[in-house]
């Protein structure tokens, strides 16, 4: 199967009091049809803003979004109400992003009736029942309201509204962040079920690294609006180049008593996306940062398939 | 005397129960709990959303909400003296002094209007009975501790980020050199790599100053790190407890192990994961026997309190298994 999503050179930029947040800055990738990219990273560094970029919930200010080869960055009307049917999202909270007024049976409805797809006699009620089945909500529960559900159960119900039109791309932003763990793995597991059935292809945006790892075929890791290691998700995990990847993989505490891994405790915070510096952004914060990190850095292939935005990636992990 | 009171626990909770009231009905939140913690030593307080974890946190400090708590009963013993007895200007003795507590959101849990050096200063005056000036100093030197510049002492809180806000809410629960330390969720509002700064932090400082802690988290990875001592909490019950290396090494009841099951692991692949089915149960409405037989794959009639041959079950009692290991379900020998 062929590339579905293509982005070159993305950028996303806001204009605030004071000055411009890079949020988005100078990002390429591909998402193969069928796959998942995980994209993660830590709060503000801007993967929310990608995914919302992407499926046209917010213009891009520069770059290039190519879908089935097609460059859809400027869609006209007819094209973006196309693009809407095939690209969907699922919200990270369910307890905001349903429509508090709406009964279930309703929510998952309106995607159908605006899609005028559905107009014979029953269809619209059957494709809908059909819908509750597939995300596993109970029949009972159709007209009742979202704050009657529980998280788990909203969660399905967003999912159910994403998936009512069989999009191609389905933008996950953080879909479990809010859920107990408990909870959590009911709705990883329903994710990639459909993913199976419907050769779904994801974008699964999220700060969850075990997550991530579980969900994902590759995984891109952004920090402060740009891709600093790129690669297929068990390299990543094998291999860490990077050393902000190194660091974060390296915070995520693990529940192996007897091998609590050494954790590298980076200086500082994330410093500010408002008009950074033409500099590696990690450099402050990075404990091999030289001179040399003081310019733009970018994205290259150290061996086939893993990308790395680091000028001493070699130097560092002794591939030379 | 002396020996006497140096090998009583520091806390001890027997038998604590909360009710809430909530729309005329009354919610079981907490439901028979005992645990103690030892001087210097870390309990890990882990359960899901509503297990009812912060409420015992709540209950030790009384700080519950007044006008929702229906009835509190049973015994909170911290150094041999029952605080359900206590008189409300003890409590104020107590709290921030010997028992202080981190708030999970350090957003909210700081006063916007006012420096943050000022309000660390507020506890170290009222307790230490020191100058509002010496106060201030020390304020400064606790921001020293957590890893804040001095000079950044007279900034209010929207100046700092939120990693740095929750260590002001350390070195604020840490200002009086408290005996206990309550903390709730103290690193959930955090990124990861933040979180393993924070988490570093706090663990020395307990160390340093010899605070025991009760650490309430949903997150088994950090338990694992952290603590000594675990108690798994469910709908308001302990369903299993004791050394970390026991219930990490020896998961054995079925809650436990589900809790194991789902979790999506870092160090290696699964194809599946295995969820818990269905739900924790309404807290308003929670079933007679055990509260996760519901959910249980080896529950039987007696775990779901049906009486048999006319004769009801006996309630299941956390049971000890080894002396670093207790249960509460009936189908583990």
């Amino acid at each position: 199967m062929g590339t579905l999503i293509e982005v070159k050179n993305l950028k996303k930029y806001f204009k605030s009091p004071r000055g411009t947040v890079h949020a988005v800055d100078n990002v390429s990738f591909n998402i193969e049809e069928g796959k998942t990219l995980g994209l993660v990273g830590e709060s503000g560094c801007g993967k929310s803003t990608l995914g919302r970029t992407i499926i046209h919930l917010l213009d891009s200010t520069d770059g290039q979004i190519f879908y089935k080869g097609e460059d859809v960055t400027h869609p006209d009307k007819a094209k973006l109400s196309e693009l809407r049917h095939e690209m969907q999202i699922i919200f990270q909270d369910p307890y905001s992003s349903l429509n508090p007024r709406k009964t279930l049976k309703e929510t998952i409805e309106e995607p159908l009736i605006l899609s005028r797809k559905f107009t014979a006699p029953g269809a619209l009620e059957a494709e809908s029942t059909r819908i509750m089945d597939l995300v596993g909500i109970e029949k009972r529960l159709r007209m009742s309201y979202p704050h009657e559900l529980d998280g788990g159960r909203r969660q399905r119900v967003g999912i159910a509204r994403a998936l009512a039109l069989n999009p191609k791309l389905v933008v996950c932003d953080e879909p479990v962040s809010a859920l107990d763990v408990s909870i959590q793995a009911q709705i990883l597991n329903l994710l990639m079920d459909l993913q199976d059935e419907y050769k779904l292809t994801y974008l699964f945006v999220t700060h969850n690294l075990s997550v991530v790892r579980h969900i994902s075929h590759n995984i891109v890791v952004m920090y402060l609006g740009q891709i600093v290691e790129m690669c297929p998700t068990d390299e990543l995990f094998e291999h860490q180049y990077h050393p902000y990847s190194k660091a974060l993989l390296s915070a995520v505490p693990t529940v192996d008593i007897h091998n609590q891994k050494e954790r590298i405790i980076m200086k500082g915070e994330i410093t500010s996306p408002i008009d950074p510096k033409p500099e590696c952004r990690f450099a402050q914060r990075c404990p091999y940062a030289c001179e040399a990190c003081l310019h733009e850095i970018p994205l290259r292939e150290i061996k086939p398939g893993h990308f790395v935005a680091c000028d001493r990636c070699e130097e560092i992990n002794g591939l030379n | 005397m002396e020996n006497e009171k140096k090998d009583a626990k520091l806390l001890e909770i027997k038998d604590l129960e909360v009710r809430y009231r909530s729309g005329g009905r009354s919610v079981h939140a907490v439901n028979g709990v005992s645990l103690s913690v030892d001087r210097g030593e870390i309990l890990g307080l882990v359960g899901e959303t509503g297990a009812g974890k912060t409420t015992i946190a709540k209950s030790i400090l009384r700080i519950l909400p007044d006008h929702a708590t229906q009835s509190v009963s049973g015994e909170i013993l911290f150094d041999g003296e029952d605080l359900l007895k206590a008189k409300p200007n003890r409590m104020t003795a107590i709290r921030g002094y010997k028992i202080s507590m981190i708030f999970q959101d350090p957003m909210t849990a700081l006063n916007p209007i006012m420096p943050v050096n000022k309000q660390i200063a507020e506890g170290i005056a009222l307790h230490m009975g020191v100058s509002p000036r010496e106060a201030i100093d020390r304020a400064n030197k606790m921001l020293e501790t957590v890893g804040i510049s001095a000079d950044r002492g007279g900034e209010y809180p929207h100046q700092f980020s939120g990693g740095m806000k929750q260590r002001v809410v350390i070195a604020m629960a840490l200002a009086c050199r408290p005996d206990l330390l309550l903390a709730d969720e103290p690193t959930t509002a955090l990124d990861v790599t933040i979180q393993a700064q924070v988490l570093e932090l706090i663990a020395n400082l307990q160390k340093e100053l010899h605070t025991a802690m009760i650490l309430i988290t949903h997150d088994l990875g950090v338990v694992a790190g952290v603590c000594d001592k675990v108690a798994v909490v469910y709908a308001g019950e302990i369903l299993e407890s004791g050394t970390k290396e026991e219930i990490f090494d020896h998961p054995l009841h079925p809650y436990t192990k589900g809790l194991f099951g789902a979790l999506p692991d870092l160090s290696k692949k699964v194809n599946r994961l295995s969820p818990i089915d269905g739900l924790p149960p309404d807290p308003t409405n929670l079933p007679p026997g055990c509260p996760f037989a519901p959910r249980c794959p080896k529950a039987t009639a007696e775990c779901r309190g049906e009486a048999i041959d006319g004769e009801e079950p006996a309630p299941i009692e956390l049971r000890e298994i080894n002396p670093d290991h207790l249960i509460r379900c009936i189908h583990i020998d």
